[in-house]
């Protein structure tokens, strides 16, 4: 009967290897294990042996089982991890084909500049202030020093709705609103469309956008209006964006300037890209005039202020490398989606 | 205004590289666009002398030359002009040369004969026989009188004085003083902090007095500032002298004759418009200078004739108008061959009233944009002195003994107190005063104590604050440190823009791309979109001088803005489209008020996805970021831009939100789109009117749901709302949600009969439903749906 264990056992650990799935391990399991197994049929002869001999044949036939067993569960597990191998192997992806995107939709490229720069200026106080673009000629040009006779009237040619009512060619008129309505201290951002009548090329539109800013309050220095667009413009191109300041004149600043940024393509030396000067045109600003101060309602020996204005598709042109204006309005997809 | 630096080396002494130069001024405040030497690309020419020309052995048309260059040899040269001759001198473009279109020379044969360079003509040397009259302009430039050469092989753009550089400054319109040589140099000067060295004109005379040629009478001294006049006698028209030649030149005027020529050399010199007229066609001899009679005609010099107003000036004789004043002379106002007696005009008329004369009569000339800055009535005199100097130095005429001035009672100049101080706090620097004042002074500024006055050119200056600029400018902009500034910080988004971000992100986040349209539109637009010809939105705010039709309105409907989008992106063969736009609309008020400006949420899609209730889908997603709730669609079946059955009004309680649907094909016809278009139209205003604010939190629900799925059966005619509503009303609370998961219509049902299917979500707050009660909520539904001809499908 030792001999007849251990047959069972080498029989059943030759069977459990040819075993090509649980599904076979499992009979192989009830054929040695079961009620009516091999194990079992031998365990029901154990009655015909001396009681000094049932012990160790009990305990033989234990020690095969438990093996049995064991080979078993070592048998299912080792097929386990085969199946679960063949399936990971069946289900590999090439992982180099295209992805499903769940569409989402860009902003417009002049917005997303757009938000920046207002952002830049929220972190520095100023709030966002929105006007009407159907303006008065007051607002746009009278209260900002351009009675009807003056000649810088001429550099911004103007749409005319009535003698009294045009589309504003700045946003300059919004900073009259806030200061007949806020006193001082201020601290605007007006962005918004703009309108001159230059013919559509690839860097004019009748339409564009402007930023403009106006800071209003004792003792606003130059120095101020410097160090507050230097800082705009080291957070828009980066901490090694150089400026400078040049004179200029506008009728609603004095003294008024321009700033350019130093040609990221020459830094400076003269290129194409900055017709040779070194320095691109960015914005105009100034100290805010004391006429308009006075319009406003404000007093000019106490208070002082600055203001700017920068061309949101001229910063967008740059930040995105586009040479043509037009592409901002024309809608194209093709263009949306690059951004 | 372009710059000679010739000409500026009259009156200032500077050793710059042109690079700095041009840096220099534009940082002190004159902006320089760009500078150009003369000549160009021209290189290699030199002066040589003609030894011999004989006719070419193998060609008829061609001369043999030996050119002396000052070399060892003289050169060969084959040239095929036929005006050389021995003795001349003549510019040599030797072997390697450039000429002034940029094309190189080299030696070479001409039909078997040795070449070794080319003689120039004025062309091939950029030059136009303006510049030298005597010259041919069909032969070689034989060197006149005026072309002094010191030694052969000498550089000829030398010689011929064709080596200035030219400055083009752009200068703004508060600075006409500085439209001229002299305030250029002036601003130089300062900028370089060298002596400006003025020259006071002297005038000989050679007798007789200007009362017995001329007399003038100013009616309107408003506008007539100043009128000064000298008359020349016995004029000789000729050419003018090379150096007044090339200075026009290098600022961009062409010479014309020598009367002509010192007009616009005293205009470049002082800033001052000049005109040079014929005494002959002064009838009487009397200048009155008056407003213009009404209908008054005038034919001016560039041959159109003219009506004029009662409010323009004019310089006429007895009878008849001779020049627009301070515009353009008539065409009997100029100088001419025949011409003995020459008048010179030097006036300053009002510049605001030039600037509308010349709007008016849509002429802009040198004269009058220089008049409308605002002329200096001070700079008359000297100007008219300068022009006279230049008759006498040119041999020109004999100038009349004295002169016509009829004055206006002179503007005070401004003085004020010097607040070195102030604008030291002002600019955000400590500045001298003593530098201050250096600076005042060498821009003609007088000081005295405390006070400051600005020169009569200056009057542009007016305050504290264009001193400090005056100061900011010389002390450099560059040298201002940069602050911050002091003071409390406090900003944020008002609720309202902060609103419009959510809109932005919910429209994005469905797949919609942005869009920025023009504001205005053509006016065709509205017949584009059928919009009916009696509709309130076909009065526009219309545009007095559009740049054409398709911008001549400002758009009461921005849809048309974005069906062009989807029109532009279907014919450019996308597939489909989701666009968004935050549009601005203009709705005209009264008359001389400001319209009211609407912003709208405009919607378009198309594509083989789309359809209506996409396009619902996308706005209901839009208004739960809104928290906009309660809110209905109502069918719309009368707007002539939508499809009569699949078009809705979005309505909360009294406020409507907008429109949403399918486009009537016909407007998609229009706009040449041949596949369903959707549009919706989404009133801003409204959904900030309507909606809910910042959320509440409601606690999870703690208890399980119950679903039961119902199949209905109904009339077409049965709205899911009717249903819905129905349902919600008999289930009351109980009814936590519903979906329609089906809908179905076959032969079996019938005729005019649709099914829908609804899976019914029913939930207590305060218990787990029973079946029971479930099946009575159900039941009362039905019963209410029955009464409104909705079955339980068998």
């Amino acid at each position: 009967m030792k001999t007849a264990l251990e047959n069972i056992r080498i029989e059943a650990g030759k069977a459990l290897e040819a075993a090509a799935d649980t599904a076979a391990v499992e009979q192989l399991r009830v054929l040695y294990l079961g009620k009516k197994g091999k194990l079992t049929a031998i365990l029901k002869q154990m009655g015909s042996l001396s009681p000094e001999e049932r012990p160790v044949v009990g305990q033989l036939a234990n020690e095969a089982r438990a093996k049995i067993e064991s080979l078993i569960a070592d048998r299912k597990e080792a097929l386990g991890k085969a199946a679960l191998a063949g399936r990971l192997a069946a289900e590999t992806l090439d992982v180099t084909m295209p992805g499903r995107k769940t569409p989402t939709g860009n902003r417009h490229p002049l917005n997303i500049v757009l938000q920046e720069v207002e952002e830049i200026f929220l972190g520095m106080g100023f709030d966002v202030v929105e006007g009407p673009e159907v303006e008065y000629d007051y607002y746009n040009f009278e209260a900002l020093n351009m009675p009807k006779t003056h000649p810088s009237r001429d550099t911004q040619d103007t749409f005319y709705i009535s003698d009294d009512i045009v589309l504003r060619t700045q946003t300059s008129p919004v900073q009259i609103r806030t200061m007949e309505q806020r006193k001082p201290p201020i601290r605007i951002l007006s962005p918004g469309r703009v309108y001159r009548s230059d013919a559509v090329d690839a860097t004019h539109s009748p339409l564009f956008h402007q930023i403009e800013g106006l800071v209003v309050d004792k003792g606003i220095t130059m120095a101020d209006l410097k160090g507050t667009l230097a800082t705009f413009t080291q957070s828009l191109y980066g901490p090694e964006a150089k400026v400078r300041f040049r004179p200029h004149h506008f009728a609603y600043t004095e003294p008024s300037a321009e700033m350019d940024f130093m040609c990221y393509a020459c830094k400076g030396e003269g290129c194409r890209l900055c017709k040779g000067e070194g320095w691109i045109e960015l914005l105009g600003c100034g100290m805010v005039h004391p006429k308009v101060l006075e319009n406003c309602g404000i007093d000019s020996t106490v208070y002082s202020g600055f203001a700017f204005g920068i061309g949101l598709e001229r910063i967008a042109m740059r930040r995105f490398a586009i040479n043509d204006l037009r592409l901002f309005y024309e809608n194209d997809l093709r263009f949306l989606r690059q951004f | 205004m372009n710059l000679s630096m010739k000409w500026l080396s009259d009156y200032v002494d500077l050793n710059v590289p042109i690079k700095q130069f041009a840096a220099d001024m534009t940082m002190s405040g004159s902006k320089v666009e760009g500078y150009e030497i003369e000549g160009g690309p021209v290189s290699g020419v030199v002066v040589g002398k003609v030894l011999e020309v004989i006719k070419h052995p193998n060609a008829n048309s061609l001369y043999i030359c030996q050119i002396d260059v000052g070399r060892e040899k003289p050169l060969q040269i084959v040239t095929g002009a036929d005006n050389v001759v021995p003795g001349a001198y003549v510019p040599v473009f030797t072997d390697g040369s450039v000429t002034a279109e940029g094309q190189k020379i080299k030696k070479g044969k001409l039909r078997g004969e040795v070449s070794e360079g080319m003689l120039g003509s004025l062309e091939e040397l950029g030059l136009t026989h303006g510049d030298f009259p005597y010259a041919r302009e069909d032969g070689i430039f034989l060197l006149g009188e005026d072309c002094p050469v010191e030694k052969l092989g000498q550089d000829a753009l030398e010689v011929i004085g064709l080596n200035d550089t030219m400055v083009e400054f752009e200068i703004t319109p508060n600075r006409p003083d500085c439209l001229s040589i002299r305030g250029l140099a002036r601003e130089a000067a300062v900028t370089y902090n060298v002596p400006l060295k003025l020259h006071e004109p002297v005038v000989k005379g050679s007798g007789g007095s200007i009362d017995d040629y001329l007399k003038v009478r100013v009616e309107n001294q408003e506008l007539c500032l100043r009128y000064s006049a000298a008359v020349v006698k016995n004029v000789k028209i000729g050419p003018s002298p090379r150096w007044m030649r090339e200075r026009l030149r290098a600022c961009g005027v062409r010479p014309i004759n020598n009367m002509v020529d010192i007009t616009n050399y005293v205009m470049l010199e002082y800033g001052q418009p000049m005109h040079a007229f014929d005494l002959v066609h002064v009838k009487g001899n009397q200048i009155v200078v008056r407003n213009a009679t009404p209908g008054e005609k005038i034919t001016t010099l560039d041959g159109v004739e003219r009506t004029l107003a009662p409010e323009m000036l004019v310089i006429a004789d007895e009878s008849a108008p001779s020049a627009v004043a301070g515009v353009m002379g008539g065409e009997f106002s100029g100088v001419y061959e025949t011409t003995q007696t020459v008048v010179f005009e030097s006036a300053c008329f009002f510049g605001p009233s030039v600037r509308t004369t010349s709007k008016q009569l849509g002429l802009r000339t040198e004269s009058s944009s220089r008049f409308e800055k605002g002329q200096d009535p001070e700079n008359c005199i000297p100007a008219l002195k300068r022009a006279c100097e230049l008759v006498e130095l040119l041999g020109a005429g004999e100038v009349v003994d004295g002169i016509v001035d009829i004055s206006a009672p002179k503007q005070a100049p401004v003085t004020q107190k010097l607040d070195d101080a102030w604008i030291s706090k002002f600019l955000g620097v400590e500045i001298l005063r003593e530098k201050m004042e250096d600076w005042l002074e060498a821009l003609g500024f007088t000081i005295e104590g405390d006070l400051v006055t600005a020169p009569s050119w200056r009057r542009d200056v007016t305050c504290q604050y264009d001193l400090a600029e005056e100061v900011a400018r010389f002390w450099g902009y560059d040298n201002i440190p940069s602050t911050i500034i002091h003071g409390e910080v406090k900003a944020r988004p008002t609720e309202e823009q902060r609103f419009v971000r959510g809109i932005h992100q919910a429209l994005l986040a469905q797949g919609l791309n942005e869009i920025i349209t023009y504001s205005f539109i053509s006016p065709k637009s509205y017949d584009q979109i059928l919009l009916p010809q009696d509709s309130p939105l076909r009065r526009s705010v219309v545009i007095l001088n559009p740049l054409g039709e398709d911008t001549g309105v400002m758009r009461t409907t921005a849809l048309p803005s974005m069906l062009d989008a989807l029109a532009r992106n279907y014919r450019a063969r996308s597939e489909s489209a989701r666009l968004y736009e935050l549009a601005t609309e203009y709705l005209p008020t009264e008359e001389g008020k400001l319209p009211n400006e609407l912003q709208k949420i405009v919607i378009g899609l198309y594509g083989p996805e789309e359809d209506f209730f996409t396009l619902k889908g996308t706005v209901e997603a839009l208004l739960e970021q809104a928290r906009v709730s309660d809110w209905e669609a109502h069918p719309v079946k009368d707007d002539p831009l939508f499809h009569p059955g699949r078009c809705a009004r979005l309505q909360a309680g009294d406020v409507t939100l907008g429109l949403i649907g399918q486009v009537h094909p016909a407007v998609a016809d229009n706009y040449k789109v041949d596949v369903p278009l959707y549009l919706a139209h989404i009133d801003l205003a409204a959904l900030l009117e309507k909606t809910g604010g910042s959320p509440v939190y409601q606690p999870l629900p703690r208890f399980p749901v119950s679903t039961r799925d119902l199949a209905l059966v109904c009339d077409e005619e049965v709205s899911n709302a009717q249903i819905t509503t129905t349902m919600k009303k008999a289930m009351g609370k109980l009814l936590a949600d519903w979906q329609l998961f089906d809908v179905y219509r076959s032969e079996r049902l019938g005729e005019g009969k649709k099914s829908l299917a609804y899976a019914l979500t029913l939930r207590a707050e305060d218990r787990t439903l029973t079946d029971e009660e479930c099946d009575k909520a159900v039941a009362k539904a039905l019963k209410a749906l029955e009464e409104i001809g909705v079955f339980l499908r068998k």
